[in-house]
């Protein structure tokens, strides 16, 4: 038994190579419900993205015919469950294009993707005197674990300021690194402001002085295609479900060099070689990262949404998005007492803004109660939002299965917020 | 669920004219409320005469159901007891918290938070200034989450 054959490229595309989004839509079944007596207008998908039902079914496949531990049996579901996992990691490093399945670890998430590197790296690389630079706009999951780290060893703990517009100056960038620079931890993309950091650029930079690069990348991971190689990173986070996969799985890739010398992080079942009460040696890459049984289920769903986006096409997708951010762009500038906040050159489709007069908070009431769903608050950033002087905004981002009825319906609910608000 | 339920013109009202917005400097007892979810911040202070509570004033950044609900909460507490307020605070967050619940006593104009229970997100908009006050005269200098 296999799975349904991957749906060909063409399908999602129209006779000029732009997106079928409606087409698309129709893959992602809890974008038929309705919200309050009205269709669904997803605009969160920044926050988590909706899973289409190749990814249902793989992870539904996986549970109702292979389920069982991996690494351990040598009956035939422990077999076939162990297959499929490290099937799902190597689909994960082809996508990356990862040198080696050894440098694909499964984590939680971003979240824990960083704390193992700031647990097992971090500790055996920063010592006191020594500094860890981020930047002002990080997401906390990107904060606080080098914030820990740091207070540790003794550490400090640097941000590097933006632009006005929201960018990181590579001038800037560049007067910040000395010889006590450890590691250089970035988003990729902000999530707030949408702003693309020029990654290849900084890493370049970076390596010029010896210093490696950890990238969050749980906002750039459902939008453009990653490749480990041509960024140069030393390491690259993010999670399954800002990719349309379930929640609860994500990835660290390491270079191999770096894993090799690295520590253990957690530690118990399956990272280890042998193990006597004197003492335990450890399992090789990736196993020595992941200690206890793996979210099996997660990792197929995952490479499940991987293959998903290539049989749509990342390139229609990106357009895609790229065009419904800035046919939204226009459209909400021009909402009297609007504010774009976030307005850097080929930013990512994130879209915050304020309104005058109004709180983020009952526009996100509002708009739920109009079917729309946006996220609203300070987005995990806080540091970045006293940078701003905000308490906080609304913010709109997009997905593969967003169309312009989205931003329209978007653009809508705003109007009738500044009728409930006069 | 309507949206009118949410947000009343008592509710507009004073979240574009706030009552009693600002700060005692120096207060006989303030604390400081934080919503994590929101953002939102409150600093709420009060002078102290003996057992009554003459004058209540704040300030912070938030979102309507939770500026309105401070502003109607200074109206409603400034010049009770210690003992009144504590009875008006476990009416109202029963009203914000439980359905259909009918409040024992007459809560004038803060029934306009009534419909708040409708709204799961936003309870916590409309109880961090009970929970500020509380705080503040419990402690007279202390900092609660609704976390």
């Amino acid at each position: 038994m296999s799975l349904p054959a991957t749906t060909a490229l063409a399908e999602y595309l129209d006779n000029s190579g732009r997106l079928r989004a409606e087409r698309v839509r129709a893959d992602f079944p809890i974008l038929a419900r309705q919200i309050n007596g009205r269709p669904l207008s997803y605009l969160d998908s920044g926050a988590s993205a909706q899973q289409p039902t190749s990814v249902l079914e793989a992870v539904n496949y996986y549970a109702t015919h292979q389920h069982a531990n991996v690494h351990r049996g040598v009956h035939t579901l422990s077999q076939l469950a162990t297959s499929a996992f490290e099937g799902a990691r190597e689909t994960v490093r082809a996508a990356i294009n990862a040198r080696s399945t050894r440098e694909i670890i499964f984590v939680r998430g971003t979240t824990e993707a960083i704390n193992l590197v700031a647990a097992s790296y971090g500790r055996g690389a920063v010592g006191p005197g020594d500094e860890v630079l981020i930047s002002q706009l990080e997401h906390h999951a990107n904060i606080v674990p080098w914030q820990l780290l740091c207070a540790e060893r003794g550490a400090r703990l640097i941000a590097l300021p933006l632009t006005s517009d929201g960018q990181l100056d590579l001038d800037q960038f560049r007067t910040h690194l000395n010889s006590r620079t450890r590691l250089i931890a970035l988003a990729h993309v902000s999530n707030v402001l949408g702003t693309v950091l020029p990654v290849q650029e900084l890493i370049a930079i970076a390596h010029q002085h010896g210093i490696p690069v950890l990238l969050d990348g749980a906002q750039a991971i459902a939008h453009e295609v990653i490749d480990v190689q041509t960024l140069g990173c030393d390491f690259y986070a993010f999670s399954g479900h800002k990719m349309y996969a379930p929640t609860g799985i994500g990835v660290l890739y390491g270079r191999e060099a770096l894993l090799k010398a690295m520590p253990p992080w957690q530690s118990g079942g399956d990272m280890i070689l042998t193990v006597s009460i004197q003492g335990s040696t450890w399992n090789e890459l990736p196993y020595k990262f992941e200690a206890g049984t793996p979210n099996i289920s997660g990792a197929i769903g995952m490479a499940a949404a991987f293959d998903y986006l290539r049989s749509v096409g990342r390139a229609a997708i990106a357009a895609h998005e790229h065009e419904l951010a800035e046919q939204a762009t226009a459209a909400l500038q021009r909402i009297p007492g609007l504010k774009l906040i976030g307005t850097a050159p080929g930013k990512a489709a994130v879209i915050s803004f304020t309104l005058a007069g109004v709180h983020p908070h009952d526009i996100g009431t509002i708009l739920d109660h109009e079917g729309v769903a946006i996220r609203t608050g300070h987005h995990c950033a806080m540091p970045l939002m006293d940078y701003l002087g905000l308490p906080a905004t609304a913010r709109a981002s997009f997905g593969c299965y967003n169309t312009h009825a989205d931003v329209e319906a978007l653009v809508r609910a705003l109007h009738k917020v500044r009728e409930v608000f006069g | 669920m309507d949206l009118a339920d949410l947000y009343r013109q008592v509710i507009l009202d004073h979240n574009k004219s706030p009552r009693n917005f600002g700060r005692l400097v120096p207060a006989d007892a303030e604390a400081d409320g934080h919503n994590p979810l929101c953002g939102d911040r409150l600093h709420v202070s009060l002078r102290l005469a003996g057992d009554q509570v003459p004058e209540l004033r704040f300030d912070g950044s938030g979102c309507a159901i939770s500026v309105a609900s401070a502003s109607l909460m200074s109206e409603a507490v400034s010049g009770k007891s210690r003992a009144e307020i504590q009875a008006l605070s476990q009416e109202v967050i029963r009203m914000l918290t439980q359905s259909n619940y009918t409040p024992k006593r007459d809560l004038g104009k803060l029934m306009a938070l009534a419909g708040v229970h409708e709204f799961p997100a936003r309870v916590k908009c409309a109880s961090l200034c009970w929970h500020t006050l509380l705080a503040a005269l419990a402690q007279p200098h202390a900092t609660v989450s609704t976390e």
